[in-house]
């Protein structure tokens, strides 16, 4: 149950960055990788993010599920956008090289398939960076890391009190949702969509009734233990910085500069091959 | 420095925890294929109300980062951010509504109502949209259809179910000096 | 000599929202070193007086205060809940609110972490916590992966870690089976003797706390002190029965043989009571006098499930090749541990989860192919918490969801709801909203709302889990009724006295396999299936061999037969 997030424990030079370095990475990165349409950046961030993934020693199989689910994301979101603005790119880059229609507006473009291209990398370049997340941080760090990068240690540890209660109240919404179906609760495509919710809030209810009194429980327990008394606390799980922590965080930190970098060199976010 | 009360922290964990939970799991199959109504934003709804802006912005992202993060694919920040914004102004509303002391009557269902209407239509066809369009540079005709569709859905579920909860937990809270002997204290 | 840990004069408390005060001029205190049982039925006060030791009253719930409560000489109006908690430490009765962090070890620093203790301290104060409670070896795992026990020694191991001189357990043995409930005595104890800390344990239960020795019980009744006694005179006195408590059972064999109890007895616990020979003939010849316990004829059978095997979708084999019957009418208990496949096994039957191997039948009919809705309209299925169960905010409707969820129409929904609150007793009740109930009266919300669909049997999880006696009497009088009435009942317990009070025959899970399939004296009396499933041999066991009993399972069947025709007068 506590795999929720995949966690998966192997000795690898990216487990034993600390959590917090992986956090600032990942934000950095994904921030890199946001920000710019830079194809070179991406294809290099795409490239990088693939030695990684083998460094950690995190297998595809270990997240094919998760792998298949974001290729159907990635592709309708693709389609999505070609089906809305089939012209994006033309606009974008400002020249229009037709390869061929499909009829109507719908006149495929050397500048929209770029532009498609570059979506996709952005995906091959962010995916892998959040699976290693996902993969090689113990959840148990991850509140420590958070306080280490500067939110204050209360709102960190109610990140931690998600992480810990998901499992019980995942457990519980299942045992409540099998006791009323027995009564005839049903959320299946027969009914209409109201009455679906209403059917649903038979089990809600209770679910979080539930765990509005589990509140005050908690927050007694933590209280009787001295949970904010002091201005900051110290972590269990935390561990110190290691020349390789600083070292990943001034890379990622590089690219995100490289890519406002080449936004700037680029007049804008799109490095454009058309014009030259 | 007014210092959070720890039980704010406790009911944003719980509250994200929740918000993760129906959001992950919990799909009711919507009348457009491959797409499901998103009810964990009755939850947020109802527990920003009951605690106060701070924990309906950090339920939402907490919540919402954590489900983006669990799926392994990136993290769509510009929804993210929306589903906070959703939370801190539902939040602003517990100013209005007195739920915490069990009270939810008509006049508290119109002004939850029309507070998550126009919240909802805030977040789903202005921040979320021009989010991705500043942040991601997506297509303007099509993120506004999403934001539209994803925000009438989210208007009827936090309609149904965010009232249902309110009207639920204002029954079950006792009023102030109601209660006689009988009752185990808890 | 020394002054007391924390002294209450003349204390009273009223919450803000009850209309009445919840405690009256309450005198108390708590000596170093000493171990102290408070008991009481629900409602008498008994954990707003907790609270008030450990600071959540004043801190956390608000109220009025008469009197004095200090803490080490000092009020606890002039202290805070921190300075407090460095001297009382709380396992609270709820052991998964109380596990707060991710794995065993976060949950034992956590304390240490909130005073900015830092390593190599921290760890190593984390590991000497974990071994005085013996759980070192899972410093590691997360708490879906421990038992309620485990999680228990992981809470006191929570406090223990601040070294605290008074450690207050608020119903410790709530939610464990007889067997850890034995041994959380014996670890509550021996750390009593090893930090010579102050204890103050409040339970119901007071012969399973009694299996290790206290100092004083303090005896507490609607916001009263009625008795602050050593456990030997209050066991000989009449204050326990007259005050909702349950006397060992022992005792009430004795007095039911004639025998006088007395301090001198020692009867504090079945090891120690002494018996005159002549009192030993008193219960022996009680025993004798009894009529023997008549063999029921055999029923024809409801349920009859045949070699069922269930495996869960992560590999775990929770069923293995399992077969129980019921039969038409019976009133039966399925025991076992956490894990050992019970409620598994009432998932497969309800059709929440689908066997793989095996057969099911229902009144002679293939089970195989009926849905869950289906099958509900046979058997019913009741939840342990009946917070989990209601979601309406009105009685009437949720009774009546079932019905509707069926498509019944409304005049027939309305006469047999109707009906149904009259066999629940709640007919009065019928217009009130649902949260102005009590805990048992809610249960029987829940109970109405399954009877409702009219099954041939109802299966319930824990049905007396956290009640106290009367309570729990109040519970379990009403299902006898409804057995009475023609409905078969089926119930998942741990809890012994039900097993014996109620259950004619037992079903006996462990480790996913039936081992034992008898009535509830004789699997009680089976040292084998005793230990395979973590339960505890009855004391009448051990009295009827103390008075040279030859027979002492017929001498526990008996006992309870007798029982029944009290209860029934």
């Amino acid at each position: 149950m506590r795999n929720i997030f995949n966690y998966i424990d192997r000795p690898s030079p990216i487990h034993r960055l600390t959590g917090a370095t992986k956090l600032v990475c990942l934000l950095l990165w994904s921030f890199a990788a946001m920000s710019t349409y830079d194809t070179r950046l991406l294809v290099f961030l795409t490239l990088l993010s693939f030695v990684l993934f083998y460094v950690s020693k995190i297998r595809v199989r270990d997240v094919s599920f998760l792998l298949s689910f974001m290729a159907v994301f990635m592709v309708l979101n693709n389609v999505l956008i070609f089906v809305f603005a089939p012209q994006h790119g033309v606009t974008l880059y400002g020249t229009s090289h037709p390869i061929f229609s499909l009829g109507g507006n719908y006149v495929v473009t050397k500048e929209q398939l770029f532009y498609h291209l570059n979506l996709v990398l952005k995906y091959f370049a962010t995916i892998p960076i959040v699976l290693l997340f996902v993969c090689t941080t113990n959840p148990s760090e991850f509140a420590a890391s958070l306080n280490r990068i500067g939110v204050k240690y209360t709102i960190a540890y109610s990140v931690s009190l998600a992480l810990r209660y998901i499992p019980d109240i995942q457990k519980e919404y299942h045992e409540i949702s099998q006791a009323q179906q027995a009564r005839g609760i049903e959320m299946s495509r027969k009914q209409n969509l109201i009455k679906r919710l209403k059917s649903a809030s038979a089990i809600l209810i209770p679910l979080i009734l539930s765990s509005m009194d589990r509140i005050e429980v908690i927050s007694n327990a933590m209280e009787l233990r001295g949970f904010g008394k002091e201005k900051k606390r110290t972590w269990y799980m935390e561990r110190p910085f290691a020349p390789a922590d600083f070292v990943a965080m001034a890379l990622c930190a590089l690219f995100l500069a490289a890519s406002i970098a080449l936004n700037i060199a680029n007049g804008g976010r799109f490095w454009n091959p058309f014009v030259s | 420095m007014k210092r959070t009360p720890v039980k704010t922290i406790v009911a944003i964990g719980i509250g994200a925890a929740l918000f993760f939970v129906l959001g992950r799991f919990v799909a009711i199959p919507s009348p457009v294929p491959n797409t499901s109504i998103c009810i964990q934003y009755g939850l947020l709804g109802f527990m920003a109300v009951l605690f106060g802006p701070l924990a309906g912005v950090l339920i939402a992202l907490i919540g919402h980062f954590l489900i983006d993060l669990s799926w392994g694919g990136g993290i769509w920040w510009s929804w993210v951010i929306a589903s906070g914004v959703f939370g801190l102004l539902m939040g602003l509303v517990s100013k209005k509504i007195k739920l915490a002391d069990g009270e939810f009557g008509g006049k508290g269902a119109a002004v939850f109502n029309v507070s998550q209407v126009v919240a909802h239509i805030i977040c789903w066809a202005v921040v979320a949209p021009v989010l991705d369009i500043v942040m991601y540079a997506e297509p303007a005709n099509k993120v506004f259809l999403q934001g539209l569709v994803g925000g009438l859905s989210n208007i009827v579920t936090t309609a149904i179910i965010g009232t249902l909860l309110c009207v639920a937990y204002a029954a079950a809270k006792p009023k102030k000096g109601s209660l006689k002997e009988e009752k185990e204290e808890k | 000599m020394d002054e007391p840990i924390i002294a209450f004069h003349d204390f009273g408390f009223q919450y803000n929202a009850q209309a009445e005060p919840t405690l009256h001029h309450i005198d108390l205190e708590i000596r170093k070193g000493e171990k102290v049982l408070i008991v009481g039925p629900s409602g008498c006060g008994k954990s707003t007086l907790a609270h008030c030791m450990n600071g959540l009253i004043p801190f956390s719930y608000r109220g009025e205060s008469t009197g004095s409560v200090t803490v080490r000489g000092k009020e606890t109006k002039a202290l805070n809940l921190f300075e407090i908690s460095r001297t009382v430490g709380t396992v609270l009765q709820d052991s998964d609110g109380q596990f707060i962090g991710l794995t065993v070890a976060e949950d034992i620093a956590f304390a240490l972490e909130n005073n900015c203790v830092r390593d190599p301290e921290l760890h190593a104060r984390v590991d000497k916590a974990a071994q005085a409670v013996g759980i070192e070896s899972h410093l590691r795992h997360a708490p879906g992966e421990l038992s309620g026990g485990q999680k228990q020694r992981v809470a006191l191991a929570g406090v223990m870690v601040d070294d605290v001189d008074l450690l207050l357990f608020d119903e410790p043995l709530a939610n464990l089976d007889p067997a850890t409930g034995k041994s959380a005595m014996e670890l509550i104890d021996e750390i009593h003797t090893r930090t010579g800390a102050a204890i103050v344990i409040i339970e119901h239960r007071l012969e399973d706390v009694l299996h290790r020795d206290v100092d004083r019980i303090v005896l507490m009744c609607a916001g009263r002190i009625l008795a602050d006694l050593p456990p030997d005179a209050l066991l000989s006195s009449d204050l326990l029965r007259d005050n909702g408590i349950r006397e060992p059972l022992y005792l009430t064999a004795l007095r039911y043989a004639g025998v006088t109890v007395t301090p001198e007895m020692l009867p504090h616990s079945i090891r120690t009571v002494r018996l005159t020979e002549k009192e030993k003939g008193m219960v022996q010849s009680w025993f004798h006098s009894m009529p023997p316990h008549a063999v029921e004829e055999t029923r024809p059978l409801l349920l009859d499930a045949q070699h069922v095997t269930f495996s869960y979708a992560n590999g775990h084999r929770a069923l293995e090749d399992v077969s129980v019957y019921v039969r038409k009418g019976e009133l039966i208990a399925i025991v076992g541990t956490n894990g050992a496949g019970k409620s598994t096994f009432s998932k497969v039957v309800c059709g929440f989860e689908k066997e793989q191997e095996g057969r099911i039948e229902f009144t002679g009919c293939d089970w195989g192919t009926l849905s869950l809705k289906e099958r509900a309209d046979h058997v019913g299925y009741v939840m342990q918490n009946p917070n989990q169960m209601l979601s309406k905010p009105m009685i009437f409707d949720e009774v009546a969801l079932g019905l509707r969820t069926r498509g019944v129409a409304e005049e027939e929904i309305k006469t047999r709801v109707e009906d149904t609150l009259r066999v629940c007793g709640l007919w009065p009740f019928r217009k009130w909203p649902v949260s102005a109930l009590s805990y048992g009266q809610k249960k029987r919300v829940t109970i109405a709302s399954i009877l409702v669909l009219e099954p041939e049997m109802i299966i319930l999880d824990e049905p007396t889990a956290g009640q106290d006696y009367r309570h729990y009497t109040e519970i379990m009088e009403f299902l006898r009724k409804l057995n009475r009435d023609g409905i078969t009942v089926v119930m998942i317990t741990h809890d012994m006295h039900l097993m014996l009070e109620y259950a004619e025959r037992s079903v006996v899970f462990s480790d996913g396999h039936v081992i034992a399939n008898d009535t509830s004296a004789g699997v009680l009396t089976d040292p084998d299936v005793i230990a395979r499933a973590n339960l505890k041999e009855t004391s009448l066991y051990d009295l009827a061999l103390a008075c040279g009993i030859a027979e002492p399972r017929e001498f526990v069947q008996r006992f309870i037969d007798h029982e029944r025709e009290v209860a029934r007068a």
